[in-house]
C-alpha cells in the first residue's frame, strides 16, 4: 500500500513549522529571510503561501505515475512503491528534462553551483521506509498536514467535504490529477489561486511519450527490411540493365534512362 | 580585385577571431562559475538557446546527411553522388558540434556517458541520447573513407566500403528515430506548450521538417561552396533537390494546417497575442514564401532562386524550433527568456568553429571531385601566370 500526505488548508494556521522541519530534514539553511520567500527553490522544498486569511502549501506532489521519473534518461528519479518519488544525484547528468516535463514545475536546480543537482521534496523516503511520518506531517501542530495510507486519506478527505457543506471546494486536488498524486489537497478557495494548474489531464502524462516510444522496437527491423529491400530492387535493376547491354546510369542531362 | 579579396579574407578572419575570443571567455565563465552565472536560465525556464539552437537546430541542420545517403545509396540515384561528400562532412561536423554544445548545457557534463549504463527506456531523452551517440559513430564511419583515401590506407578503406550499405541503413533508421524524437520530447507537456506548437503530430512535423531542411541545407551549402571554393555548380542536381523540396514542404504545410484546424487552434492565429506574430513569421518563412518561390519554374531552375528559397526554409525551420522550445513556453511559465551574452558567445563560437572546420576539411581532404576543384581557379590563373600550371597539377594530391 502506498503512503500519502493529506493537506487540509482550512486547518492550517500558517506557522511555517513544516518549512523549518523540511529544511532541517534536507540539511538546508532556514532563517527569517528564507521563511519570507514565497516560492519553491533549490533551498526551499516546501512553502506555505498566504493569500489574505487563507493558506496553501506547495510541495512536490509525488505523482503516482510521475512525468519526471518517466523522462529521466538515467533513472535518477524513481517512484517507490511506498509513495515517495526519490532522486539520486550521483546518476543525474543535469539535462533538466524533469524540470521541463513536470506538470507542476516542481523540480528546481542549483543554478549557483558548479556541480549542480536537482532539488525537490522527495517525501522523506528514509523516514517513510522506516515506518515514520514525513518531517512536515510530524511537526504540524494542527494536523493540517496528515500522513497515512493513500486510500484511507482519500476516504477521510471525502468525509470532511461531506460533513462540512460549503466549507470546501468540492474537489480533492491530487485524487485524479495526472492519474493521481501522493499529495492530496483540500481548500476553501479554488486551487488556481495558489498556482496549482487547473486544466491538468486526468490521465498520467508519461503515456503521451510512451505511446510513440513503444513503436520503436517494431520500427527498427521493419525500417531495416524496407530500406534493404529498396536497395536490393534499385541495384538489381542496374545489374539487369548491365546484363542486357543497355547503358546503365545517367545520360547527358543527369536523368536516369 | 586581388586587394579586395585580401580585405574580405582578413575581415572574415577578424570576425572569426573575435567570435573565438568571446566564446573562449564565455567558456571560462561557464566552467568556472556554473550555469547560473553564464546563462539566463532559471527554474521557470530550464532550457535555453543551447538546447533550442545548438541541439534542436543543430541536429535538424545536419539532416542532409541521412537524406542524401539514402537517396544515393538506397535509392541508387547516382547523379546525386557528386554532392554526397560535402553533405556527409556537414552532417558529421553538425553532430560533433551538437555534442560539444551538450557539454556546455548539461549541469554535470562529466556524467554524459551515464545513459550507456543507466538505462530508462521510457525516456525520450534516453532514446535521443542513444541515437545521437550511435549516429555520430555512423557518420564518423561514413566520413572515414575521405580521410582513409587522403592517406591511401587501402585495407581499412576496403572494410568500410564493404559495410557501407548496412551502415547507411542504420544511419537512416537512427536519424528517423531521433529527428522525430526531438519532437516527441515535447509530447509530455500538453499544458505547458502553446497550442500553436503542441500537437500529437510533433514527431511527424520534426521528421518532415528535418528532411526539408536537409534538402535546403544541401542546396545552400553547395551554392556557398561553389561561390567560395570556385567550384562548378551542380545545377541539375540542385534543381532536382528543389523539386523534392516542393513536395516535402507541401506535405508538411498541409499536415501542419490540417492539424491546427482539427485542434481548433487556427482561429487563434488571427487573434492578437504574443505568440501570433512569431507563428506567422515561422509559417511564412518555412512554408509559404519558399513554396511561392519554388512553384515557379523560372525561380526553381535558377541558382539564385534555389539559393534564396533554401535560405528561407532554413531560417523558417530555425524559427520553428525556437518557437517550440522557447516562445511556446513563455506564456505558461510567465517568464520571458532572452539568452545572456555568454550563451550567445558560446553558440557563436560553435557556429564559427563549424565554418572553419568545413573550410579546413575542404582544403586538406578530397571532399569535392578533383576535376571540379581544378576548373575555375586554373582558368583564372591562366591569364596571369601560365607557367604555374604544371606545378598546380599535383597541388591537390
Amino acid at each position: 500500500m502506498s503512503k500519502a500526505l493529506l493537506y487540509d488548508s482550512t486547518v492550517c494556521i500558517g506557522c511555517k513549522q513544516c518549512e523549518q522541519a523540511c529544511a532541517d530534514q534536507n540539511k538546508l539553511p532556514y532563517n527569517d529571510s528564507v521563511a519570507s520567500e514565497d516560492r519553491q527553490s533549490d533551498h526551499k522544498l516546501t512553502v506555505v503561501l498566504t493569500r489574505g486569511d487563507k493558506f496553501m502549501r506547495r510541495l512536490c506532489m509525488n505523482c503516482q505515475e510521475p512525468s519526471c521519473a518517466s523522462v529521466c534518461p538515467v533513472g535518477a528519479l524513481k517512484k517507490t512503491a511506498i509513495g515517495p518519488v526519490t532522486y539520486d544525484a550521483s546518476r543525474c547528468m543535469g539535462c533538466r528534462y524533469c524540470m521541463v516535463a513536470c506538470p507542476f514545475s516542481v523540480p528546481k536546480y542549483e543554478w549557483g553551483k558548479l556541480f549542480p543537482k536537482v532539488q525537490k521534496c522527495t517525501m522523506c523516503p528514509d523516514r517513510v521506509s522506516a515506518g515514520k511520518q514525513t518531517a512536515c506531517a510530524e511537526i504540524c501542530p494542527t494536523g493540517a498536514t496528515k500522513f497515512g495510507e493513500r486510500d484511507e486519506l482519500i476516504a477521510e478527505a471525502r468525509q470532511r467535504i461531506h460533513d462540512n457543506p460549503g466549507k470546501y471546494v468540492d474537489h480533492i486536488y491530487g485524487l485524479e490529477e495526472v492519474g493521481g498524486t501522493s499529495v492530496l489537497l483540500l481548500s476553501a478557495v479554488p486551487f488556481e489561486a495558489f498556482g496549482y494548474p487547473s486544466g491538468v489531464s486526468k490521465d498520467p502524462l508519461p503515456i503521451l511519450t510512451y505511446r510513440v516510444l513503444s513503436h520503436i522496437p517494431d520500427f527498427v527491423p521493419l525500417g531495416g527490411v524496407v530500406l534493404g529491400g529498396i536497395w536490393w530492387i534499385t541495384h538489381r535493376r542496374e545489374e539487369v540493365a548491365l546484363a542486357e547491354g543497355s547503358t546503365p546510369g545517367n545520360d547527358r542531362n543527369g536523368r536516369k534512362q | 580585385m586581388s586587394s579586395l579579396k585580401t580585405i574580405r579574407f582578413t575581415f572574415w578572419k577578424f570576425i572569426f577571431l573575435l567570435l573565438m575570443a568571446a566564446g573562449l571567455y564565455a567558456t571560462f565563465v561557464r566552467f568556472s562559475q556554473g550555469l547560473g552565472a553564464s546563462t539566463h536560465l532559471s527554474d521557470q525556464f530550464p532550457w535555453g538557446i543551447w538546447i533550442s539552437f545548438d541541439v534542436l537546430c543543430g541536429v535538424m541542420l545536419a539532416a542532409g546527411g541521412f537524406t542524401l545517403t539514402a537517396t544515393v545509396h538506397i535509392f541508387n540515384i547516382k547523379r546525386m553522388h557528386s554532392i554526397i561528400r560535402p553533405t556527409i562532412l556537414t552532417a558529421f561536423l553538425g553532430y560533433v558540434l551538437v555534442c560539444v554544445a551538450l557539454m556546455y548545457d548539461l549541469g554535470k557534463p562529466y556524467n554524459i556517458w551515464h545513459p550507456l549504463i543507466m538505462r530508462n527506456p521510457h525516456s525520450v531523452m534516453f532514446e535521443v541520447a542513444y541515437c545521437v551517440m550511435l549516429y555520430t559513430t555512423v557518420l564518423a564511419l561514413e566520413f572515414s573513407p575521405i580521410v582513409l583515401e587522403r592517406f591511401n590506407l587501402q585495407k581499412p578503406l576496403k572494410v568500410v566500403r564493404a559495410i557501407l550499405i548496412p551502415l547507411v541503413i542504420c544511419g537512416v533508421i537512427l536519424s528517423t528515430l531521433h529527428q522525430s524524437s526531438l519532437g516527441t520530447l515535447y509530447l509530455i507537456v500538453p499544458e505547458k506548450l502553446h497550442p500553436f506548437w503542441y500537437s500529437p503530430l510533433l514527431p511527424v512535423f520534426f521528421f518532415l521538417s528535418a528532411i526539408a531542411v536537409g534538402l535546403a541545407m544541401t542546396i545552400f551549402e553547395s551554392s556557398m561552396s561553389s561561390k567560395h571554393f570556385g567550384l562548378q555548380l551542380e545545377l541539375p542536381v540542385l534543381q532536382e533537390l528543389g523539386r523534392v523540396l516542393v513536395v516535402v514542404l507541401g506535405i508538411y504545410g498541409i499536415l501542419r494546417f490540417e492539424d491546427l484546424a482539427n485542434r481548433g487552434v487556427l482561429r487563434l492565429a488571427f487573434h492578437r497575442g504574443y505568440e501570433t506574430p512569431l507563428f506567422w513569421l515561422e509559417v511564412l518563412l518555412a512554408i509559404f514564401l519558399p513554396l511561392i518561390l519554388l512553384l515557379q519554374p523560372r525561380v526553381r531552375n535558377s541558382p539564385t532562386g534555389l539559393y534564396w528559397a533554401a535560405v528561407l526554409v532554413v531560417l523558417g525551420f530555425i524559427t520553428n524550433r525556437m518557437n517550440v522550445s522557447i516562445t511556446g513556453f513563455e506564456g505558461s511559465t510567465g517568464v520571458r527568456y532572452f539568452p545572456k551574452w555568454t550563451e550567445l558567445a558560446v553558440t557563436g563560437m560553435i557556429i564559427a568553429g563549424g565554418f572553419a572546420l568545413f573550410g579546413l576539411a575542404v582544403k586538406y581532404l578530397p571532399i569535392f571531385p578533383k576535376e571540379h576543384l581544378a576548373q575555375e581557379p586554373v582558368a583564372e590563373l591562366k591569364d596571369e601566370v601560365p607557367e604555374a600550371l604544371p606545378a598546380l597539377e599535383h597541388a591537390g594530391d
